[in-house]
């Protein structure tokens, strides 16, 4: 272990997000400039998991000074550098300074995104290096295995957990401490513990940032956990298409090996324990619990009926427990610092804080974490920093495709199960997508209704057919052709997927129409009555047109449509032909004078 | 197909690490041949059907031979509202092909994917494992330029 002291440290994130832009590059560019300006022995540079202000990345955190920088570049760090770490004045440049103001906001936390945060989750976000366990050791890492291994015993630590109120993170909000106890109370020589990783929804990446920026909390968690039911053995299931996560997830299980954290005999204490790294092959279906069951088995991923539940009758037929790698994050901390702690965050029904990922049209993207019954209207205005443009708020969509999309007139409701169930949404595992006034909500509905047929897996009717009329319908309403009669046989044909569909998939699969129906009945109506899309999206119910008083004729939309269907002589007015435009929008966006304009 | 009996071996013929076999030989062929998984088929003992049964199950899996760089278009809500579409749209009209298939000259695959967890870019492209985001139609030619 390193015990070698650095004056400053440079915490450069290395999230997906950041690494796509290139932090990889500003940190080598970091290492350069601090060695060539000699000073290796006082400051140094660390790679984290993601920080979660990924609208702004690449970003770096300078401590102790709590200094942050973002939109960074290879060549802001000389500069940086010099200023910061020779001259001792941080450097302007490179600082966050709000959409429409000037002033640049040196300090972490005096920045709205992060100073409306509460981090249990995500504590050690940013001020670690994911693959080293030295690091998560150093901020209280496996104290909480030690503390459940020493002094407690499997009944005393389900009770700590069924005594925190936490609730399964991945969607289904079903009370921890009593899953595991089924599974406990299971008599069985063998048995499974799951990490589902394999998140699915369309929009969220909170177990991915998790998993990456700090593993050793997912797998003390399990640890905990295995030893309360009594499993030997877990899988974690990650998506094929979080190739970092994969790795860091598997570094840390090495490394957890090595400190005798994970194997035979943990800490002296005679607990066997062994954790499996499985790639998912990439099929949504396989987030319900028996279908992830049945593709680790190395099957086709398709749900079964429930009961037996996975408690009595799971992997390989023997008892298994499957939570999510929210849930297990959450773990040790709350044995750690004790149930107490954890019940004072959170809502009566909601303990605790849940992870989102704030995303679509809103400001500051990212991921975020709040106390539960926190309002809405708090996430997307106080941390995101409200709608891009000036554009007008018109709804956030909770729950991915299983869940809802929730209308202004709503913006003040509690973030908990209970409180987003009545709304018509779910808490689902945190995306939350921001919509504005040019999302078009029944576009929406079919976008979600066409990610549900892509995957559904066939084996039951109501879904598998039931979602392609639905889609049907769906697209003849967006192309122009819809009928009133339409919406009474999506209603009709959502109460009966509801009730009769198979598993969880099809269950909540009619959400997203149901929801859309409920606070946006008037855009249906628009396209069906008035064969309009008020939000400007659906192609066949729109034109495009050039305004006679903007356009300069500058040519530029002329020289971007791909069908050369745009006329008009240099510095005069242009035009569309109507006929042959195709509304790819490259006019739109080329447009330099907001002279092309959308009804 | 030597490669097809060491991943094989790999695995130790565990029926249940199925799924990994194929994985490994989609990523060292770019595609599940028939002839690698009459292999795989024969040295675990299965039924071809039914590594067919997977191969067309699981989205990561592909049964026809793909191009050099697999352009996947992120589709996720996210990138969805924020105009995944147009990107879509432009790389069709520019590659001419239409999603799930492969130019001529073998050198792009166009896919659309679910989601690849970045959505504070959106919308994002990924082109091989390089992720690209913020984007709008009028950059993506810039970004096929730099590969060959």
């Amino acid at each position: 272990m390193s015990t070698k002291k650095f004056r400053t440290h440079v915490m450069v994130c290395a999230g997906t997000g950041c690494v796509s832009n290139t932090a990889l590059d500003v940190k080598e560019a970091f290492e350069n400039e601090v060695k060539k300006c000699n000073l290796e022995d006082e400051v140094q540079v660390v790679v984290t998991g993601c920080q979660g202000f990924c609208e702004r990345g690449p970003i770096a955190i300078v401590q102790p000074d709590d200094i942050f920088y973002q939109q960074l570049t290879v060549d802001d760090i000389p500069k940086l550098v010099e200023e910061h770490f020779l001259k001792g004045r941080p450097y302007e440049k490179c600082m966050y300074v709000p959409k429409e103001e000037k002033v640049p906001i040196p300090k972490l936390m005096d920045i709205d995104f992060f100073r409306h945060q509460m981090l249990v989750v995500l504590r050690n976000r940013g001020r670690m290096d994911p693959e080293n366990i030295d690091e998560y050791i150093a901020f209280d890492g496996y104290l909480g295995l030690a503390k459940a291994l020493n002094e407690m015993t499997p009944d005393s630590i389900i009770a700590e957990m069924e005594h925190s109120g936490l609730r399964g993170r991945g969607g289904g909000g079903f009370p921890t401490g009593l899953k595991w106890k089924f599974a406990k109370n299971v008599d069985s020589d063998i048995k499974y513990l799951i990490c589902n990783a394999d998140e699915g929804d369309p929009g969220a990446y909170m177990d991915r940032s998790i998993l990456e920026s700090d593993p050793h909390a997912v797998l003390e968690g399990m640890a905990i956990g295995a030893y309360a039911i009594g499993a030997q053995i877990a899988y974690i299931y990650v998506r094929d298409e979080y190739p970092l996560a994969v790795e860091r997830i598997k570094c840390a299980i090495e490394q957890a090996k090595e400190y005798g954290l994970l194997g035979d005999d943990i800490l002296g204490t005679g607990f066997n324990f062994d954790v499996h790294v499985i790639r998912g092959g990439g099929a949504f279906v396989c987030g319900e619990e028996t279908a992830l069951i049945a593709s680790i088995e190395g099957s086709v991923g398709r749900p079964r009926v429930r009961p037996p539940y996975p408690a009595v009758k799971g992997l390989w037929g023997k008892p298994t427990n499957n939570n999510n790698v929210e849930t297990w994050a959450n773990v040790p901390i709350i044995i750690h610092k004790g149930a107490d702690w954890f019940t004072q965050l959170g809502t009566e029904k909601s303990k605790g804080t849940k992870v989102f990922s704030l995303v679509g049209k809103i400001n500051n993207s990212g991921l975020v974490e709040v106390p539960m019954g926190i309002p809405l209207r708090e996430i997307i205005y106080g941390i995101g920093g409200g709608i891009p443009g000036g554009k007008k708020f018109k709804a956030v969509q909770s729950g991915g495709p299983s869940g809802g999309c929730i209308p202004e007139s709503l913006l003040d409701l509690p973030v908990d199960y209970e409180k987003l169930l009545e709304a018509g949404a779910i808490m689902g595992s945190g995306g939350l997508i921001v919509m504005d006034e040019e999302t078009c909500m029944v576009d929406v509905a079919l976008y979600f209704i066409t990610f549900l047929v892509d995957e559904s897996c066939g084996k039951c009717v109501p879904c598998r057919v039931g979602l392609i009329r639905m889609k049907e319908l769906l697209e003849k309403i967006t192309s122009g052709n819809g009928e009133e009669c339409d919406i009474v046989a999506l209603e009709a044909l959502s109460d009966t997927i509801k009730k009769t569909a198979l598993c969880g998939l099809g269950n909540t699969a009619p959400n997203p129409v149901l929801t859309t129906l409920r606070y946006f009945r008037d855009e249906y109506e628009a396209h069906i009555k008035e064969k309009r899309c008020p939000a400007g999206v659906c192609k066949p119910l729109i034109t495009f047109s050039i305004s006679d008083t903007k356009c300069i004729g500058c040519t530029l939309c002329a020289r971007a449509c791909p069908v050369n269907c745009i006329s008009g002589e240099r510095k005069s007015v242009h035009i569309i032909d109507q006929d042959a435009c195709t509304k790819c929008g490259a006019c739109k966006e080329a447009c330099r004078f907001d002279a092309v304009s959308i009804a | 197909m030597e490669v097809v009996h060491q991943i094989v071996e790999k695995h130790n013929r565990r029926k249940s690490s199925l799924i990994a076999m194929m994985q490994d030989v989609q990523k060292s062929e770019g595609y599940l041949p028939r002839e690698a998984l009459e292999i795989v088929a024969k040295e675990v003992a299965v039924p071809l059907s039914r590594l067919y049964a997977l191969a067309t199950f699981y989205k990561a899996f592909s049964l026809t031979p793909r191009g050099r760089h697999i352009i996947h278009v992120c589709t996720g809500t996210a990138c969805h509202v924020r105009g995944a579409d147009k990107l879509m749209d432009k790389l069709e009209r520019d590659l001419g092909v239409v999603e799930g298939e492969t130019t001529e000259d073998g050198k792009y695959t166009l896919e659309g994917v679910r989601c690849v967890g970045c959505c504070g870019l959106a919308p994002v492209i990924v082109v091989g494992e390089n992720f690209h985001g913020k984007l709008s139609q009028k950059d993506l030619g810039k970004i096929l330029d730099k590969y060959e």
